[in-house]
């Protein structure tokens, strides 16, 4: 088949009325992805659908695997090999990335994971919105790890947030969730792409040392985070899902085990901080603050927006960081206002926010097919207020 | 804070999704609104009856789901008759007069979109048609905006086709 | 033990050194395909630097930390999957997938099948040892009929894969089959399949004392390699579809090459997919 050369822009500065799917696939475009590996699945299947047309003409690489299992490992295959990359999935895929999404996380290979969120267990509601898989992204893969997830409210946070996932995954060396959902994947709106040299841009910590000089890839300075070699470079690394050394080499050391395990969560909790986005929204003189984040963000705005009209001090905490918990922005607020949390699963996160309240948290919530409307978060609201 | 929900509903195969696209489009990104368009995703196929959601506002927009559209468009009966339920009681109501017939007590204007579609040559652009109309009798979005994102969007070969099919139901419109 | 040969070995730097001795049992033949592979590597004239190995699980997953190479040890029944993706992000690197029977051809195996599909260009080596040896000598994919495993206690029943003629019906580039005592003939088919682009398959045939020979009378690694020398046959009027392994004293054990530019074993003409279909490149 002939491929149309690479004379597209990558970064497609200017205004587009696009959904929240697309403004993804263009924010990983805009970010330097240079390989996607995914398998078709709703309602993230327009991210691949776009990148397999958008990504051949700037260069990029767009591979259709055979499952998600594949995908993912794909993923992590092209990033050692120097790429960014990317796939994007929903629910069961999610399901089926997960053993891989450890290894990445126990070789520090960066990459970025879209889920667009629908309705589970199991196949569910295939075409529906849902938040149901906030506690999947925190502890879907065995073992003990700290994951960074966002949570995009609009297509231009699915833009932002998918150029900010592929630089906190360079920056940190970890695999990054968007955790989508179907309303906020499948809404169009107005989307502001700014010229690439405004969009921000980090990377991966890199060798400083010329091969040959007994790198070791794991060996990790005071910021906790090793400089990566790439296959191809010279240096000779092996990487393995095995605990290992600082060299690379398996071990079956339970203190070298136990220092990378804390290594590895030490990196992301020690930026809890800088990672921690959240909007506050009329939070000052609040007397009740909703809680939420993603689709239902829009709803709680609204419900907020319209108890203020009628006299209510009402606020809300926006989540755009999911994980890190945004728990000191919970635990201060909660000595402040009664709170209410609402999702689009049920009690996920306000379960989470209870850890740092010492009251019960008031929960709205649903388990998913359509987006959370405002009128029971407003009525929450009102009752708490 | 001014808001409009506008509901567009035909069969799927009609342009439907189109034209709801071109219409928040042209208030988003050149006629200075914010908009949202929102589209039901479901099994179905090209040929049952479909919708596309417009929210229209001049303030950002927080719940974006239309549930209780001020304007419909419909364009075909059986989309008539299951969506005409969720027009507001003083709603206005534009119809494809080729292809619907029905009551409505409120604010109602037809044109025959299918055949005037039929005759610049292309059944296909009847949609075009029934977004000029609703320019003209609803002065939601400006048509000089709604002409720009018909040029931004459809096919190069095929823009005047559109232009054409939209400023003759744009003058319709105008007389109705 | 006084006998210990101190000399560097030609393919020493070819390997880790340091992470010597390996964990592989005596008498099994992993360790000997590994170092007849870099040595035909050495000989390839492939820049080094730009060969990676990336293995999945088993005993033969661990191939990948002992080459001195850029090297992958990555999930269960994956290596392929992760291959896929080193090499279409960088197109320069050549990639050869070590792993196991039953981490290649049980959870692995539809990645095997679409990676042929998409003839991406990767060498893939199969030591084949009939078993799951390092969870213990566990039925797999491979294992022949009657042959007993902890999980098969009254004899296989299952039929198992036929490698080659799997590989052949799929449409790979290039296929063959030796045995871990045919080391001359498998560093020749190494050294061919190096040379070659798409999907290139080498199945080698180890013993497996402990998880495998015992069991199933086969005695030490070395009477197992006696067995291969006995029944080993190589006649290029079998077909890839008569090459099953039934392992009995009774009949053949066909090798190999199978598959090669010259030699389609589907029958049909030569390749003609380009390596990596995939778009992009």
């Amino acid at each position: 088949m002939t491929v149309r050369q690479a004379h597209q822009e990558r970064v497609r500065t200017g205004d587009h009325f696009i959904n929240g799917d697309v403004a993804c696939a263009e924010g990983a475009l805009a970010a330097g992805c240079g390989l996607f590996a995914g398998y078709p699945i709703t309602p993230s299947t327009e991210i691949a659908e776009h990148l397999a047309r958008r990504l051949p003409e700037v260069g990029g690489t767009f591979v259709q695997m055979e499952d998600e299992l594949g995908s993912m490992a794909a993923v992590l295959g092209a990033s050692w090999a120097g790429a960014r990359a990317m796939t994007a999935t929903s629910g069961p895929g999610f399901s089926l990335m997960q053993e891989n999404i450890g290894w990445g996380v126990l070789t520090e290979t960066p990459c970025v994971v879209v889920d667009v969120q629908r309705p589970g267990p199991s196949t569910g509601l295939p075409t529906q919105t849902s938040q149901s898989d906030v506690m999947q992204a925190k502890w879907g893969s065995h073992g003990d790890y700290e994951p960074v997830a966002y949570a995009p409210a609009s297509p231009q946070e699915m833009f932002d947030l998918t150029v900010l996932a592929f630089n906190t995954a360079d920056r940190l060396r970890i695999p990054v969730f968007i955790m989508a959902d179907e309303a906020v994947g499948h809404i169009t709106e107005r989307v502001r792409i700014p010229a690439a040299e405004a969009l921000p841009s980090s990377s991966r910590p890199r060798p400083t040392d010329a091969p040959g000089n007994g790198f070791l890839p794991f060996k990790a300075g005071p910021g906790l985070v090793p400089p990566m070699a790439h296959a191809g470079e010279g240096y000779h690394i092996h990487i393995t899902g095995l605990t290992h050394t600082e060299r690379g080499y398996p071990t079956n050391s339970a203190e070298v085990h136990d220092r990378l395990v804390r290594r590895l969560s030490d990196k992301v909790l020690r930026r809890a901080d800088e990672l921690t986005l959240v909007e506050r929204v009329w939070l000052d003189d609040a007397q009740v603050a909703v809680v939420a984040y993603g689709g239902t963000a829009r709803s709680a705005r609204q419900a907020v927006r319209i108890a203020r009209e009628r006299g209510v001090r009402a606020g809300l905490l926006r989540l755009i960081t999911l994980w890190p918990f945004p728990g000191a922005a919970i635990a201060q607020l909660g000595l402040q206002t009664r709170l209410v949390v609402a999702e689009s699963n049920l009690g996920q996160v306000a379960r989470e926010a209870e850890r740092y309240t010492a009251g019960q948290v008031y929960r709205v919530t649903h388990a998913g097919g359509h987006l959370l409307p405002p009128e029971p978060i407003l009525e929450a609201i009102l009752e708490r207020a | 804070m001014t808001r409009q929900e506008v509901r567009l509903a035909g069969f799927g195969g009609q342009g439907i999704i189109l034209a709801g696209y071109l219409l928040g489009k042209a208030a988003a990104l050149y006629g200075g609104q914010h908009a949202v368009l929102t589209q039901v995703y479901g099994p179905e196929a090209r040929g049952s009856a479909c919708n596309a959601d417009v929210m229209l506002s001049d303030s950002p927009i927080d719940f974006p789901e239309v549930r209780h559209p001020s304007i419909m468009a419909v364009m075909s009966q059986e989309a008539a008759e299951s969506f005409l339920p969720s027009l507001v009681g003083d709603g206005t109501l534009l119809f494809d007069s080729d292809l619907v017939q029905l009551d409505w007590p409120g604010r109602r204007f037809g044109v025959p979109a299918t055949s005037i579609a039929d005759q610049l040559g292309r059944r296909i652009v009847a949609n075009m048609v029934m977004l000029g109309f609703l320019s003209a009798t609803t002065g939601l979005v400006p048509p000089e905006a709604l002409e720009e994102a018909i040029r931004t969007t459809v096919r190069a070969h095929t823009i005047e086709l559109n232009l054409r099919a939209f400023e003759a139901g744009y003058t319709r419109g105008t007389a109705a | 033990m006084s006998e210990i040969v101190t000399t560097t070995h030609p393919t020493d730097p070819l390997l880790r050194a340091e992470r010597l001795p390996h964990i592989w049992c005596p008498g099994c033949g992993i360790g000997s395909v590994t170092a007849c592979y870099m040595s035909a590597l050495a000989e390839s004239g492939l820049p080094l630097d730009q060969c990676v190995v990336v293995s999945g699980i088993g005993c033969t997953g661990r191939v990948a930390g002992y080459v001195n190479l850029d090297s992958f040890h990555t999930t269960h029944g994956r290596a392929i999957a992760f291959a896929t993706g080193v090499k279409l992000a960088n197109p320069r690197l050549q990639v050869t997938v070590f792993s196991g029977d039953g981490d290649l051809f049980a959870i692995g195996g539809n990645h095997f099948l679409h990676a042929v599909r998409r003839n991406t260009d990767l060498l893939v080596v199969c030591v084949n040892n009939f078993n799951y040896a390092m969870t213990g000598g566990q039925a797999g994919p491979t294992t022949p009929r009657h042959s007993f495993t902890t999980t098969t206690p009254r004899g296989a029943t299952d039929q198992p894969f036929n490698l080659q003629h799997l590989a052949a019906a799929l449409g790979v580039v290039y296929s063959a089959r030796w045995t871990a005592l045919h080391l001359r003939q498998l560093k020749t088919s190494f050294s061919q399949a190096l040379q070659l682009h798409g999907f290139r398959f080498v199945e080698v045939l180890s013993p497996c004392p402990v998880g495998f020979g015992k069991a199933n009378d086969l005695g030490e690694g070395i009477e197992e390699m006696e067995f291969y020398r006995a029944q080993g046959v190589v006649d290029r009027r079998i077909s890839p579809a008569e090459a099953l392994i039934e392992m009995s004293k009774s009949t053949p054990l066909p090798l190999g090459v199978f598959v090669d530019p010259e030699r389609q074993g589907n029958g049909q003409a030569g390749p003609a997919k380009g390596a990596d279909g995939v778009v992009g490149r």
